[in-house]
């Protein structure tokens, strides 16, 4: 018993420290047949105790932070400073009627949430989220991701067409062409990672992006011209695909209410929040894998001593942190423009930065490797964001008729 | 039953299901669906063969790959010809564009 | 052969099933999808990692979407009304079931089938991306003219005739 305790102590050191298996010590006092299932039990608990988790608290600094930006206190009832909200948000939507409107497809109506969650929570099972912490190294990990990110748009249709509402079909309509433009963009620009690295598999993307040898700064791609570029191309795509302000069409309130959940009330509705900022996290997670060094610290001296896990979360919280601020910041854009910024805009620069970083790749004169690229992502920026204006030109206005 | 003959029973299940779609619906989007059925039963095919060490290192995968590919080519032919009809003879039931009838 | 492939097997069936015999448009092009998740999950058992979520990616997050864009365009989002199958349904049932017999039953007989040698694991990414650029490089060129041709045709019939009594009201002049 006691040695037990002592392994499972020993395993949440490890974890904590980053040292490698930190698993297999408590594993051998597992008996055999239950070790696959003790395992399985093992990674998923922390995932899904720390991004619920996580989504609680952020609805609450997002709620604190939207109102700072409006003038206003926000939630400060609940707790120290309003920091219990979320429980009692969460409390709220578990005691209330779940109400189904007649008319629904009940069937597809009740699956929709949960095809919804379940793919989002799968999405984390090959985030590597230190050192040693990746609950699966898959060898086809990105993909994996992105292949389980796609089942989220048959989850919004579901859900809006079980509905029988005219707004939930226009909000999921709007939600699906929405996801399918900006996924084209999301994948190519991670794809530069993939050329450059030469592999799928997500912990070596992030081990790849290590402090070089001698070097005070870590590699990480964000410090390159297309990884610049990518970054905030996937950025934005990720912001588009969770339907995050400036992008929330699929719910805009004053024209279809609230969009495809808008027939769906108490825990259900709950699970559809709680999808839709999951699948922001995991969004922002790989984003941070990909190009932001994944569990690396930005300097050498920093690298080893802070375990990886803290970078990782506090990454994450920063890019939290910039959602708010531009829900707080910018309007939400027009259907046309949305289409336009999709095709005209991202589409082409993602393979502009695709030819960057195959530059990158081939070139060695440093002068040529880093100007070659940076000016070729640049020039099509200005190109294809002049192409974005408005055609007809604001000119002093005339007066036909009161002069 | 070992287990290539268990995926091949299948996959010809999977296949006849498809080719009764394909002969029985009235409806041209099932049609298509029932075609899609029916290249995925020859997927699983290819799939089983390869696992059981047919075709070399990878001839299997690749073939399904680009069987892949080219189901998604089709599905947007096939379905943008399933609107066009739609949009001129106002319904998408095989049995009512008939207009070669005479 | 082991209990969680017979069941993906089941699922795959009755989501087969479900897709070209349900009355709803939409619940059979969600049928198919369970079937194809079915199919991916087949193709991870047996040990093919790239095209089992190959499959996930372009069956369910692309091909089923545009199925489901078609039946709402098709305003085939209720429930057929009328006949669900052709007139000549008779014939087409005892084609399909008839060619599916033979099949089954020269599969059931056929003694090539018993293969000893199982592969233990797919190729990895790495050996799938250099046999689809060095030994299949011409197919996948061709396949990406083909997808953009397809992607071009698809847009070009689908987009509005002039003459169509679907096409947009065309404005007033003057």
């Amino acid at each position: 018993m006691l040695a037990f305790l002592q392994s499972l102590l020993q395993m949440v050191w490890k974890t904590v420290t980053d040292q490698p298996s930190p698993k297999s010590l408590f594993l051998s006092h597992v008996p055999e047949e239950w070790r696959p299932l003790v395992s399985a039990f093992l990674s998923v608990l922390p995932i899904v105790m720390v991004f619920p988790m996580l989504f609680a608290l952020t609805t609450v600094v997002e709620r604190k932070g939207l109102g700072r930006i409006q003038n206003r206190p926000g939630p400060n009832r609940v707790g120290p400073a309003g920091f219990l909200q979320f429980a009692a948000d969460g409390i709220k939507a578990i005691i209330k009627e779940d109400v189904v409107p007649r008319a629904a497809d009940r069937v597809v109506h009740f699956i929709a949430p949960l095809v919804l969650v379940v793919p989002v929570l799968l999405s984390y099972s090959v985030l590597p989220f230190g050192r040693n912490l990746v609950p699966i190294d898959l060898d086809t990990g990105l993909l994996f991701f992105f292949a389980v990110g796609a089942v989220t748009e048959l989850a919004v249709f579901m859900a809006g067409w079980s509905s029988r509402n005219k707004y939930s079909l226009l909000g999921a309509t709007r939600a699906i062409a929405q996801m399918i433009s900006y996924e084209i963009p999301l994948i190519l620009s991670a794809l530069t990672v993939v050329m450059v690295v030469g592999t799928l598999s997500l912990p070596a993307i992030a081990e790849a992006q290590g402090p070089a040898p001698g070097g005070w700064l870590c590699r990480w791609h964000f410090f390159t011209p297309w990884g610049f570029a990518g970054f905030w191309l996937f950025l934005v795509a990720a912001c588009a695909e969770a339907n995050r302000s400036p992008f929330d069409l699929p719910e805009g309130e004053s024209e279809i209410i609230a969009g495809y959940y808008l027939e769906y009330s108490g825990f259900k509705f709950a699970l559809f929040f709680l999808g839709e900022y999951l699948g922001l996290f995991a969004a922002s997670g790989l984003g941070i894998t990909l190009f932001l060094g994944g569990w690396h610290a930005p300097f050498a001296f920093l690298e080893g001593w802070i375990p990886g896990w803290v970078w990782f979360l506090g990454k994450l919280v920063a890019l939290i942190l910039l959602f708010i601020w531009v829900r707080g910041t910018l309007p939400r854009v027009r259907m046309d423009q949305l289409m336009n910024f999709a095709w005209k805009f991202m589409l082409p620069l993602t393979l502009v930065n695709m030819l960057g970083a195959g530059l990158w790749h081939f070139l060695t004169n440093p002068i040529a490797r880093w100007g070659l690229p940076a000016v070729l992502i640049g020039g099509a920026y200005v190109v294809l964001g002049r192409g974005l204006m408005p055609r007809s030109r604001v000119g002093p206005r005339v007066y036909r008729y009161a002069d | 039953m070992n287990e290539l003959s268990f995926f091949l029973l299948l996959s010809t299940l999977l296949f006849g299901i498809g080719l009764a779609g394909v002969l029985v619906r009235r409806n041209a989007i099932l049609v298509l669906v029932s075609v899609e059925l029916m290249l995925n039963a020859a997927n699983l095919n290819f799939i089983a063969f390869w696992r059981h060490g047919a075709g070399g290192e990878s001839a299997g995968l690749m073939f399904v790959l680009f069987s892949i590919a080219v189901a998604a080519a089709e599905a947007a032919v096939g379905l943008a010809l399933v609107i066009a009809v739609y949009r001129r003879f106002r319904t998408a039931h095989l049995d009512r564009v008939d207009t070669l009838k005479g | 052969m082991n209990g969680i492939t017979l069941i993906l097997g089941l699922v795959t069936l009755a989501g087969a099933l479900a897709s070209v015999a349900l009355r709803n448009l939409v619940h059979c092009a969600l049928g198919l999808m369970v079937a194809f998740a079915g199919l991916a999950g087949l193709y991870l058992s047996l040990g093919a990692q790239f095209v089992g979520l190959v499959q996930v990616l372009v069956y369910i997050g692309a091909v089923g979407i545009v199925f489901i864009f078609a039946i709402l365009l098709t305003r085939g989002g209720g429930s057929e009304s009328g006949s669900l199958f052709s007139t000549s349904w008779a014939v087409g049932g005892g084609i399909a079931l008839a060619v599916t017999g033979v099949m089954a039953a020269a599969l059931l007989q056929s003694p090539s089938l018993d293969r000893g040698s199982v592969r233990a694991a797919g190729p990895t990414v790495r050996q799938v991306g250099e046999s689809l650029m060095a030994d299949y490089v011409i197919p996948l060129e061709v396949m990406a003219l083909l997808l953009t041709a397809a992607a071009i045709g698809a847009i070009i019939v689908a987009m509005p005739e002039k003459g169509d009594p679907g096409a947009p009201p065309q404005p007033p002049p003057g």
